[in-house]
């Protein structure tokens, strides 16, 4: 099957759904990893809606990515309740490590047990510069 | 065989409670995943027999089960941070498996939407009105007035959207019910879907919140019959944080960027594609079954003021007993803070207490008197909004709180009104230079002969400020939505009450000379 004919798949999961474009996005961004240029376009056509209303969505939301990044990505919470419980110094003290994407995210909605952070579905929190350290490198 | 309960909320798993199920599973123990008491600090809590353990790692198991563990807390039901709640929304929390039916109805589920059927729609909405229940989003607005204007909006077809958008740091509560009761929601939904005349409804979930996703979607399959023919539906957002404004909201849920949109029209009138739409926070959606059941005066029996019923409360951040607790309005932020919450984990003493998420105002230990109450944090130039409270120790640095706040809504700002999208920047780096105590010399445009109400002189840290302050009131007028309009409050808040982190003699110094 070719990527084509997966995204019309997901088109006609989708067709006739009210406000589609969002679930297409995020179906097409887990199929795929990212949505791309020529993806955007192929989408466009079969909503019938031009390329810059579809990039327009796609680039207004921090989830949807352009670039696909192969990497393990690690969603670390840098909220107001996590720098209260310290967040900041473990970013300090993160070593580098290029094989891991360390992105930054706004409340995981584990205020009261963080720092926190998510790998995939996969929720960690109460991390210190240990155990986090460790997490990075258990992705690696 | 020892049954043992053990949550599968989100703040459990993230605390490693399936190692500690592992572990028990491994010991011979039947375990039962129920939805969490919200004593976060204990998790993973696990009941045997009414009696609790935590928080417990894997290791902890074997000395449960011989009866020598030195976790145990005694009763969980007898704990004070549970009796000290009046717990309505979470009243079934801790007790029973989510996603279990027979728990649901064993425990008072449909009550409300039977009562509501058996009322009718106009009867139904004066039960609401009744209780006094307000928006518990933030905004605080009267619910019953908002479900009598779209019932009585004209056309056949009416949404009714959830938002469950939670995007702001210290608050779960909404969490903790699409994870732990989601029929409860459900059930608030079709009572409000049969009152108001619509026939769907949308759940506008974050998608940083996978669990509650899958939690919400395997509910619906289930309760399709009961709620028949509401039909609802979960719609996932994609990490924005404006989303969760009503009108963003709206326009995510039909495909399109989250932008803000003006208001007039009111969603109420012309909402979701054009429609009337009832968009109601998780909590006030979930606080309805319970109305219904029990009738719209009993709820409005408790509270403060014109803050009525109960409001699950959110402690978090920097503080020894973090949780849910759930309590009449009225109880002071020094009780919750100190008494309820135990002080900070770090055992320094508190400096501040964020209410209300990013937009809210950060509160000295002088403000710990003010009830909890919409109208009397007004009155204190702070917000309750989702009523989640963040405590901060003497560590925290509060210039950097405030230079957070104004970066955090660069960040997030959907860009569609001017002081939002760049008072915001213009914030920040106005904060970078008084955190750097600078001051500033006339830059080249501003020196330029044809700049003729530019002003020439070198800007002092006292002018900084003033231009500071004077940025906060633009954006707290001139902005069309929460995120650009109260930026300004956690930013002014903490200047008033900590000046000498932005370079000025502090209240106290000042009168000592």
């Amino acid at each position: 099957m070719t990527d084509h004919d997966e995204l019309d798949g997901i088109l006609a999961a989708h067709a006739g759904r009210e406000g589609a474009l969002l679930p297409i996005l995020h179906d097409v961004q887990a199929a795929f990893g990212h949505v791309s240029e020529s993806a955007i376009r192929h989408i466009a056509h079969a909503l019938n809606l031009t390329r810059a209303e579809v990039h327009g969505v796609v680039s207004f939301y921090h989830d949807f990515r352009e670039e696909p990044e192969d990497r393990p990505v690690l969603k670390l919470c840098r909220a107001e309740s996590c720098q209260a419980r310290g967040v900041e110094a473990l970013v300090a003290a993160l070593p580098d490590n290029p094989r891991v994407a360390v992105e930054t995210v706004y409340c995981l909605g584990l205020c009261s047990v963080g720092p926190a952070a998510m790998v995939g579905h996969e929720v960690h929190g109460r991390l210190d510069a240990a155990r986090l350290g460790a997490l990075v490198e258990s992705l690696a | 065989m020892t049954v043992v309960r053990i949550s599968d909320d989100a703040a459990a798993l993230a605390c490693g409670a399936n190692a500690v199920v592992a572990a028990f599973v491994a010991a011979g123990c039947t375990v039962e995943r129920v939805s969490s008491w919200g004593m976060h600090w204990l998790e993973p809590l696990a009941e045997i027999d009414g009696q609790g353990f935590g928080p417990l790692t894997p290791g902890d198991v074997a000395a449960v089960l011989a009866g020598a563990s030195d976790k145990a807390i005694g009763k969980i039901a007898e704990h004070p941070f549970i009796t000290r709640q009046q717990r309505f929304t979470f009243a079934r929390a801790g007790k029973t498996r989510p996603l279990s039916l027979d728990d649901y109805a064993a425990t008072g589920g449909w009550a409300g939407l039977k009562r509501a059927r058996e009322l009718g729609p106009e009867a139904t909405i004066a039960e609401v009105t009744t209780s006094g229940l307000r928006g518990r989003g933030g905004a605080g607005f009267p619910a019953g007035i908002k479900w009598t204007t779209v019932a009585r909006a004209a056309g056949p077809v009416k949404y009714i959207v959830c938002n469950a958008d939670e995007g702001d740091s210290a608050t779960f509560a909404d969490r903790m019910v699409m994870e732990g009761d989601p029929f409860m929601l459900i059930e608030g939904m079709a009572i409000a879907g049969h009152a108001v005349g619509a026939g769907k409804g949308y759940i506008y979930v974050r998608s940083e919140y996978p669990h509650a996703i899958a939690k919400l979607n395997a509910a619906i399959a289930l309760a399709v019959p009961h709620i028949a023919p509401f039909e609802v539906e979960v719609r996932v957002g994609a990490g924005a944080y404006v989303c969760g404004e009503e009108t963003s909201l709206l326009n995510s849920l039909e495909g399109k960027r989250g932008e803000v949109r003006a208001k007039p029209p009111l969603p109420a009138l012309e909402g979701l594609f054009g429609k009337p739409t009832v968009v109601n926070n998780v909590l006030t959606l979930a606080a309805v079954p319970w109305i219904l059941a029990h009738g719209g005066q009993a709820y409005a029996d408790v509270g403060f003021g014109r803050s009525r019923g109960t409001m699950p409360i959110q402690l978090a951040g920097n503080v020894k007993h973090g949780g849910l607790f759930e309590v009449g309005f009225g109880i002071t932020l020094g009780e919750l803070v100190n008494e309820i919450g135990g002080g900070t984990a770090s055992g320094r003493p508190v400096r501040a207490v964020q209410v209300g998420g990013p937009l809210g105002a950060y509160h000295p230990p002088a403000d710990f008197h003010l009830p909890f109450d919409y109208e009397a944090f007004a009155a204190a130039d702070g917000l309750i909004g989702h009523a989640g409270l963040t405590v901060f120790d003497e560590t925290a640095d509060m210039s950097a709180q405030a230079r957070f706040a104004m970066s955090f809504c660069a960040a997030e700002s959907c860009g569609k009104c001017t002081p939002c999208r760049i008072g915001s920047t213009r914030g920040v780096e106005l904060i970078d230079r008084i955190r750097a105590r600078t001051g500033r010399a006339a830059d080249k445009v501003e020196a330029l002969p044809q700049m003729h109400n530019a002003r020439k002189g070198p800007r002092t840290l006292g002018d900084e400020i003033e231009l500071l302050e004077d940025l906060c009131e633009t954006m707290k007028f001139g902005s069309l939505c929460a995120l650009g309009g109260f930026t300004p409050y956690p930013v002014l808040s903490a200047l008033k009450h900590w000046p000498e982190d932005f370079g000025m003699p502090s209240p106290t110094q000042e009168a000592a000379e």
